[in-house]
């Protein structure tokens, strides 16, 4: 009966951990996720406000909830409410559905859960990896998101790419630098998408630290409840 | 103290049957004493309907069940609403861990043959309880109106349009509208809030009154109750359930609150398997997403949906699905009438009943990995060939179970 | 037996005693823990508290005698501009009044004095009777037949009778304890009241 169990247990660890689905089957570059620095979190903060918003919405986060990256209301203010808006306001976008689906096709999406559904990986290369493409309307295309209604909004920072077939090998090139360094661009790119996934799960901190209590006062518990119950079946045996 | 405690019982006892209940379901229900490991699901199952209670009670003080609300009311309770995370993470993690408990507490009965007689009433009423859970895991799906509630809901619902004759009415009585809509999710919210978990109470109530008037099986297979003291009527080889195995079970309740915990904490969506990454994006009733695939819970199940791609005896290739759907799940129904083994333990069957239930516990995991996966030819031809595993199991058991080399059973429980 | 199997009698022996104990405060340790998330679930949003947020409110058009009526925290709050007429009035009214010193704590420290305001003719109040949460009428005719002769102006609860004066001040003889509810509030310039806070920044 043992080794049933055994079996079965050993079953369900073999089962794939993750069944996200890269669509274009580009190898997704790893983005380096630490919700717990702060420093990254707010850069990465103050570029979204500055290049996201105003396109997409972050419409169920609050402005305010930022005290949980190390900023003050006023802080938050100053560096992250540039529409009048209240520090208690969600986190709107300036630009109207309408407007969006005018200019781009399709209303831009709502940006406050994306990183949960794309994931890390896919939003830090896909940042990365726009090139100029005459045969779209926007004149950019991407590589790991064909045809993507968005423009590539960092271009003036990453400078311009172009592509280069190779047979079946697809790469970018730099043709046109931008105002930042490559090191300087992966980093900015890495701390918009650190931020995102702190904006998907703002509580992902907190979770973890109450985890760890949770889980020790269990522990707690198991031992105490395993010798109550050998001290009960000490009758039976 | 304790007077007064006793007088108190006394009063109730004159007006509520408290220490008889006590007494026939507890403190003297006796239970076989060498309950092991699978013996914990059947508790483990009643601790995570009542976590599902009441994390649900506290949802919907937040959710919205409208169209144009829903997946914005969950975001409000992940992140506007004091400890609405957790709470929704319970939720969400307990009804995947209800169907690991359940599964387990099923397989349980698969080994130790515990639907056979007498006990094929408590079988049936075991397997009402799985099909309302289902429906309660469907309906509870579509709430969030991400993506994959929708398109998942969108696929079992077109199901019934495959129904000759009635079937589009009948979808469009589901529904409530033409397609999938606000009016759908409406009373979805109210068949899963409402009528699904009282039916299911009402069940599980039964359930239990059943197994304590047949008394519960054991990993012999043998009836303690044959066997009793002749000067107090007890079985010999029972202990009475409250001490001994309600300590022991508290035991099991903490080793799986430490799992169970680990996940709401640290892999709540556990890698996309109980919270699915394409449910993370609000419905969009003009765009499927790339791959969809319901929860993992469900898989087996549609993996056997898809893999009929051919008409036959006049049916179309969409019906027999259907039909091979529902009946993977039915069948289960039929186990106390298809087993013919003159013992009910696997301790004591025959090689081939071992064969058969080891085929049929891959072709299970088989078939619910094949069903998070994008249908490919080769992924087809395998989904096909363990659905045959997956349903030979039950057909042929009359024949496996009946030539089977049995061992005898003991008179006493084993240690 | 139910009892006995419930207390800890004396035939157990001292380890299983202990361990019953120590597994009973665990499990009620566990189950206070775990209540917890549950109640505070029950307080005021996120949401909740953006809306109660402070709000601004433009007082340079609110001409003498004139009532603005805001909403903060899903309550009203009048703003009240008293005429020099209006502010007499008060001091001839208070051998009537339950507690006109505003002895009772329904009002900031600055607002307790005489005209329960920080300028004088400005009266900031929740316009919410205490007595049962009724919105109070705002009388300011003087002697009208219904409230008798002696009325000078002030609030008139209809849904029970209470009377207020002209500064939220509550009535002898009448259902409501208290005086109104003075809100916090501060002046961000001459014309700019904020409503709901005291200190400038938290706008």
């Amino acid at each position: 009966m043992k080794k049933i169990t055994i079996v079965a247990i050993l079953i369900l660890c073999i089962v794939p951990f993750s069944v996200r689905a890269a669509e274009s089957g580009m190898p997704l570059e790893r983005a380096l996720v630490d919700i717990t620095d702060n420093a990254s979190l707010q850069r990465g903060a103050e570029s979204f406000v500055n290049f996201c918003l105003t396109c997409h919405g972050a419409s169920y986060m609050r402005y305010n909830r930022h005290r949980d990256i190390g900023y003050t209301n006023e802080e938050i203010l100053e560096k992250m409410v540039h529409t009048g808006q209240k520090v208690g306001d969600l986190m709107l976008s300036a630009m109207r559905r309408k407007e969006g689906e005018e200019w781009f096709g399709v209303a831009p999406p709502d940006l406050s859960v994306i990183a949960r559904s794309r994931g890390a990986d896919w939003l830090y290369t896909y940042l990365k990896a726009f090139y100029r493409d005459d045969t779209t309307g926007t004149g950019w295309n991407n590589l790991v998101f064909d045809r993507a209604a968005m423009p590539h909004v960092l271009y003036q920072l990453q400078g311009e790419q172009k592509l280069e077939v190779n047979g079946d090998q697809r790469s970018l090139i730099l043709d046109k630098p931008g105002q930042m360094t490559a090191v300087e661009f992966d980093k900015f790119v890495g701390d918009l998408v650190n931020y995102m996934v702190y904006l998907g799960e703002p509580h992902a901190g907190v979770r973890k630290e109450l985890g760890i209590k949770v889980i020790l006062f269990l522990l707690g518990m198991l031992a105490l409840s395993y010798f109550l119950k050998k001290e009960y079946w000490r009758d039976i045996h | 103290m304790s007077n007064i405690f006793n007088s108190m019982i006394e009063w109730i006892d004159k007006r509520f049957p408290l220490t008889s209940n006590w007494k026939a379901h507890l403190s003297e229900y006796y239970a076989p004493k060498n309950f092991n490991f699978w013996y914990f699901f059947g508790s483990l199952a009643l601790l995570v309907l009542v976590n599902q209670l009441i994390t649900g009670i506290f949802l919907t003080m937040n959710y919205k069940p409208d169209a144009s609300q829903a997946f914005a009311s969950v975001e409000y309770i992940m992140r506007d609403v004091d400890y609405g995370w957790l709470i929704r993470y319970m939720h969400s993690t307990g009804a995947s861990m209800f169907f690991v408990v359940v599964y387990l507490h099923m397989f349980r009965g698969m080994l130790y043959g515990s639907y056979r007689k007498p006990r094929e009433l408590l079988w049936l009423i075991g397997m009402c309880i799985f099909f309302v859970l289902m429906s309660l895991a469907f309906t509870g799906y579509i709430l969030p109106w991400g993506q994959m509630s929708y398109w998942g809901a969108q696929v079992i619902v077109s199901m019934f349009g495959a129904i000759p004759v009635i079937g589009e009415t009948l979808q469009q009585w589901l529904l409530g509208d033409f397609t999938l809509s606000d009016a759908a999710l409406n009373r979805f919210f109210a068949y899963h809030v409402v009528t699904l978990p009282l039916v299911l109470l009402v069940l599980v109530f039964v359930h239990i009154l059943a197994l304590h008037e047949t008394g519960s099986n054991n990993p012999d297979g043998i009836e303690i109750k044959e066997n009793k003291n002749p000067s107090t009527g007890i079985p010999v080889d029972g202990i009475p359930f409250h001490p001994y195995y309600t300590v022991k079970d508290i035991v099991g309740v903490v080793v799986f609150l430490i799992v169970f915990c680990g996940i709401i904490f640290f892999a709540p969506e556990m890698g996309g398997y109980f919270l699915e990454y394409n449910n993370f994006i609000p419905a969009n009733t003009l765009q499927t997403p790339d791959h969809i695939a319901p929860v993992w819970y469900f898989t087996p199940y549609y993996s056997m949906l898809r893999a009929v791609t051919v008409n036959f005896l006049g049916i179309d290739a969409k019906l027999w699905g259907v039909i091979l759907m529902a009946g993977s799940v039915v069948i289960f129904c039929f186990l106390p009438w298809l087993d013919r083994s003159p013992v009910k333990s696997v301790r004591y069957k025959g090689p081939y009943f071992k064969i058969a239930l080891t085929l049929f516990v891959i072709s299970f995991f088989v078939l619910g990995w094949l069903g998070t996966k994008s249908p490919t030819p080769l992924y087809t031809l395998l989904a096909q060939i363990f659905t045959v595993i997956y349903f030979a199991f039950f057909v042929l058991m009359p024949w496996y179970s009946k030539i089977d080399k049995t061992k005898p059973e003991p008179k006493r429980l084993q240690e | 037996m139910m009892a006995d199997s419930f207390s800890i009698n004396e035939k157990m022996s001292d380890r299983r005693k202990f361990l019953i104990a120590a597994t009973s405060v665990a499990g009620g340790v566990a189950g206070a823990a775990i209540a917890t998330p549950f109640l505070l679930s029950m307080m005021p949003s996120e949401r909740a508290k953006a809306a109660g947020a402070p709000v601004e409110v433009d007082i340079s058009k609110l001409e003498p005698g004139m009532l603005l009526m805001v909403e903060w925290r899903g309550r009203v709050v009048w703003v009240l501009n008293r005429t020099p007429e209006m502010l007499e009035t008060l001091e001839k009214v208070e051998d009537e009044l339950a507690d006109p010193n505003s002895e009772k704590n329904q009002q900031p420290e600055y607002a307790k004095n005489r005209t329960r305001s920080i300028k004088p003719e400005i009266l900031v109040t929740e316009g919410v009777c205490t007595h049962l949460g009724c919105s109070p009428v705002f009388r300011k005719d003087i002697a009208p037949a219904d409230l008798g002769p002696d009325w000078l102006g002030g609030f008139f609860c209809p849904c029970h009778g209470s009377k207020f004066d002209l500064a939220g001040r509550v009535y002898k003889h009448v259902p409501a304890p208290t005086n109104m509810v003075v809100p916090p509030h501060v002046y961000l310039s001459d014309s700019r009241l904020l409503i709901g806070s005291e200190s400038e920044g938290s706008a």
